[in-house]
């Protein structure tokens, strides 16, 4: 856009709409106060000062899930949990991510065959954005699964172009 | 009190309500048969000589082979500033009451130790022994729906859960949405 460069006073910043739209929501990713086993140990240690989640603007958990943007699956999922989840889930507003955090919750971990009433997997109750491995992931992994999911707002996309369009029509 | 003091006392007071004592391994335990264990549990708690005060666990066993269920409860007396006991020391001792599989019934002791209300809830959910009398005998870990007892040796999975998949083979598991 060099046309419009240089044509304003000092401090004026000229971007995209989605560019904007997507730094504010990349960087300010509220997660849900939601430990449901070991692996909130861990996400409780992200969120403290040591590693500190808060350098990435996640590190206001909300106690209530109108206020928040990631529900961070902490822990293994029992089928008496899942239907709660489920409900949280319903009750955060949109935009709205879901991170599976450790065994348990991408497949059922060490309870996928003997544990007779843990979820094998929390995708079969709830859609889910970023799978962090390990039991329990440790902080960095966390981290590393926030910037992934950093990553995947900041490629969003308001608009279609053209293109996009023009190919969509073509498939369709 | 030593163990055998304890199943001499009891066998004297109790006589064919004791089926058996064992004194093998580390875990010395009487087994007591289910009618009159309320009797037995009221007169361990309240013997001046026993005090078992303490029930510190129920155990809920599934003896497949014998086509058998059992409940042992873990009795502990732990000196109190009761002046009546005639008892000074720490001592423990296990009660095995034993009971058919097909219509596992077992009375409840809620009423003297207050302690094994949850444990029998426990072992009502998970092993499927019923405990006559129980002030409020619902399952205490699982959904009220669910359907089987999971401890038991031959419990099936659940291949489905209010529209959750639930097998155990990989296939089956893939997201629904």
């Amino acid at each position: 856009m060099s046309w419009i460069e240089n044509r304003f006073e000092e401090g004026v910043i000229v971007t995209s709409l989605d560019w904007a739209i997507n730094w504010g929501r990349s960087n300010s990713i509220w997660p849900m106060t939601f430990g449901l086993a070991c692996c909130a140990i861990e996400m409780m240690a992200a969120g403290a000062s040591r590693f500190d989640l808060d350098r990435f603007g996640a590190g206001a958990f909300r106690a209530s899930p109108r206020q928040s943007d990631l529900m961070i699956v902490a822990g293994t999922v029992t089928y008496k949990m899942a239907s709660r989840l489920k409900r949280l889930y319903n009750q955060m507003p949109e935009p709205k991510f879901v991170m599976a955090m450790g065994a348990c919750t991408i497949g059922g971990g060490p309870y996928f065959k003997h544990g007779y009433h843990v979820v094998k997997g929390v995708d079969l109750v709830v859609p889910v954005d970023i799978y962090v491995p390990g039991c329990p992931p440790r902080p960095e992994a966390l981290i590393e699964g926030l910037m992934r999911l950093q990553d995947k707002i900041r490629a969003q996309r308001r608009t279609k172009s053209v293109m996009t369009k023009a190919k969509e029509m073509a498939l369709a | 009190m030593a163990p055998e003091d304890i199943f001499k006392l009891l066998a004297g007071e109790f006589g064919d309500a004791v089926e058996g004592t064992s004194t093998d391994g580390g875990h010395p335990y009487v087994t007591i048969k289910p009618e009159s264990w309320p009797d037995v549990a009221m007169f361990l708690l309240k013997n001046k000589k026993l005090r078992l005060n303490l029930l510190r666990s129920i155990t809920a066993l599934d003896l497949l082979a014998d086509d058998k269920l059992a409940c042992v409860y873990d009795l502990m007396h732990v000196p109190t500033d009761d002046a009546e006991a005639l008892i000074t020391e720490t001592f423990e001792i296990a009660v095995r009451v034993v009971t058919e599989r097909t219509t596992p019934v077992i009375p409840s002791v809620a009423h003297v130790w207050a302690a094994a209300d949850w444990h029998e809830r426990e072992a009502f959910d998970l092993m499927g022994i019923h405990f006559s009398d129980h002030p409020d005998l619902r399952r205490i870990l699982c959904t009220d729906d669910w359907v089987g007892h999971p401890l038991r040796k031959d419990y099936e999975f659940p291949l489905e859960y209010h529209g959750i998949p639930a097998t155990t083979e990989f296939e089956l598991t893939n997201p629904r949405h």
